[in-house]
């Protein structure tokens, strides 16, 4: 199969409203994880949460607050970014790829002055479609954890099959109290700022945050480029909620995807991994990346930073990914501790440089289901 | 010169045989009635959703203890995808592209009831759509490619698009896709396996014609 190009990209979180400010936040240690005590539960714990009077302020300025929910607002300030610096794209032709858990779940405790139907994602697609005057209907993706990179996936198979040359794949998700009661149910949530591979994890801390970033079947005139060379999803087929104890889907689909992009392990310079500190989930990866022959990567986790951005963190971390192939640079892996998985990693543990030609993102999630995507580097 | 001639042509047989794939088989369930190839193979009159469900369980014998433990999307795929397994057993790699109006929003409902009293973790698994591709999975042992597609309603050009784009780039050999649907009690269910084996033509014309055959309009316009 051939390329799929990844292009500008946005990311709105608690570290910043583009790109540029969240690379520079992770870069100098920062973390969107923040102390939490919500009224229905008498757990504590931390979460990334976007402050949403600095939202309505940065939104104003292209449209009524009023009118959209927290997400869509999210969702459409990262899509403005990217339809203001391409300026000439012809939004007749471009697809737009929308991947989301849960949408706009909050409304379904407090609806405030929206109707039902705004519970629906064909109507969240509807919605951003009509803000930018998209004419194609919106693909809709919703696939637990790795429903962001398989947004990348699945626009890398359409754009293969000629059904577009050029897409907007946009990943979010919220922290509403829906999925924290849910998580907190299952005693997940960390009482901590969550701490990747690290010996005390002891649980995720949830995330909220909107990447999107544009993508072409055709090779873009700019030096440095990167590209998705190979992707493949895997189910687990052994529980729906827990994460297989081989690490069975994570393994085949690292495989897949190592051989849809024709590269062996050994050429993979940066791996970035799903890693959402629960004890289960980071020693299914380290026994999944070591029968991939992955142990000797430098390997990070995005989550000490952003939290679980749960249907948005595998588009937010490829575009992370993808910058630091772009800036040659290692990003350390935030709240890392002493190594508590029971296979060796190569856990990032301060900010590097080096050349990256090739980098691995994976992830997984309920379902069982399991995600790989191979990059690659084309410099001058 | 005849030699070449005919090589060509069936090289351009061969070209066009590769890109070419066939509905081998399909389920549909809706209004009490599951169909089979477009045979009625099971009628109810029961109207609550789980007795109807579980009828459907004992019509097909499954014998899957787990069943019961599911919220009614994921009964409803693997109720699909039984009648379509047992006729043709499923390879590991056959891929799951299903897609949907209401994503898990009834089970999300009845999550959101039960934070008022005790937050449901066994509930809260369900409250993903792609959780039946899971539940299908591990009742048929796939370790496959996965997707999860919410639209407003049956949109058989994605579905064939998609499953055809794995297809072709032989991510798999074999396809099952489709349209799974749950709202306010009302199921819509269209499932489909697709593969190289010849038989109905892959296209969105006849995923169409299939889908509405014994179909007026979805559940959600009702």
């Amino acid at each position: 199969m051939k390329k799929l190009y990844l292009l500008e990209d946005a990311i709105i979180s608690p570290l910043g409203f583009s790109t540029k400010e969240n690379i520079q936040a992770i870069r100098e240690g920062k973390s969107g994880l923040k102390f939490q005590k919500p009224e229905f539960t008498e757990n504590q714990f931390f979460a990334g949460i976007i402050d949403e009077t600095l939202l309505n302020q940065v939104f104003s300025k292209i449209g009524a607050i009023e009118k959209f929910t927290k997400l869509e607002k999210m969702i459409l300030l990262a899509v403005k970014q990217l339809l203001d610096k391409n300026k000439n794209l012809d939004l007749t032709e471009t697809a737009l790829i929308l991947t989301t858990t849960k949408g706009n779940i909050n409304l379904l405790k407090e609806p405030g002055d929206f109707p039902e139907s705004r519970l629906k994602l064909s109507k969240l697609g509807k919605i951003v479609a009509n803000f930018f005057g998209f004419k194609q209907t919106p693909i809709i993706l919703s696939n637990a954890c790795i429903s962001g990179g398989l947004g990348l996936a699945v626009a890398r198979g359409l754009g293969n099959s000629g059904k577009f040359t050029n897409a907007i794949v946009v990943g979010a998700d919220l922290v509403s109290d829906f999925v924290i009661s849910g998580f907190n149910s299952f005693q997940a949530l960390s009482t901590e700022a969550c701490k990747p591979f690290s010996k005390e994890r002891d649980g995720i801390s949830l995330g909220e945050a909107a990447a999107a970033i544009m993508v072409s079947t055709e090779k873009p005139e700019i030096s440095n480029v990167i590209s998705l060379i190979g992707d493949a999803s895997a189910n687990d087929a052994n529980h729906i909620s827990g994460p297989s104890r081989t690490g069975e889907g994570l393994y085949i689909s690292i495989q897949k995807a190592l051989k849809d992009a024709s590269i062996s392990a050994e050429k993979v310079g940066l791996l970035s991994a799903h890693g959402t500190a629960t004890v289960y989930n980071d020693e299914m990866e380290s026994i999944a990346f070591h029968r991939s022959g992955l142990q000797e990567v430098p390997i990070h986790s995005l989550k000490g930073f952003y939290g679980h951005t749960l249907g948005a963190s595998a588009l937010l971390e490829s575009i992370i990914t993808k910058h630091s192939m772009l800036n040659n640079e290692l990003i350390a892996s935030k709240n890392f501790g002493e190594l508590g998985v029971s296979k060796s990693l190569n856990i990032i543990q301060s900010n590097k440089h080096k050349e990256i030609y090739y980098a691995l993102k994976t992830a997984s999630g309920f379902g069982g289901c399991n995600l790989a995507l191979v990059f690659k580097a084309e410099k001058e | 010169m005849a030699d070449v001639t005919w090589l060509w042509f069936l090289k351009q047989k061969k070209n066009k045989m590769s890109n070419q794939f066939y509905i081998q088989d399909w389920v549909k369930i809706k209004n009490g009635e599951i169909f089979n190839s477009g045979k009625l193979i099971f009628e109810s009159t029961e109207k609550e959703l789980n007795l109807f469900l579980k009828e459907c369980y004992e019509f097909l014998e499954i014998k899957y203890p787990k069943f019961h433990k599911m919220d009614g999307l994921s009964k409803l795929g693997i109720l699909g995808s039984e009648i379509i397994f047992r006729k043709n057993k499923p390879t590991k790699d056959t891929a799951l592209v299903i897609s949907n109006n209401a994503s898990s929003l009834e089970t999300d409902k009845q999550f959101q009831e039960s934070t008022k009293t005790f937050a449901s973790p066994a509930l809260f698994v369900y409250t993903l759509p792609n959780i039946v591709l899971g539940e299908i999975s591990i009742k048929y042992k796939l370790q496959s490619e996965n997707a999860f597609f919410i639209s407003e309603d049956f949109n058989a050009g994605l579905l064939k698009d998609y499953s055809e784009s794995l297809l072709s780039s032989e991510k798999t050999s074999r396809v099952l896709c489709g349209w799974l649907d749950l709202q306010n009690g009302e199921y819509d269910v269209f499932l489909c396996l697709v593969s190289k084996e010849k038989n109905i033509p892959f296209s969105e014309e006849s995923l169409k014609k299939l889908y509405c055959a014994e179909n007026d309009k979805p559940t959600h316009r009702t």
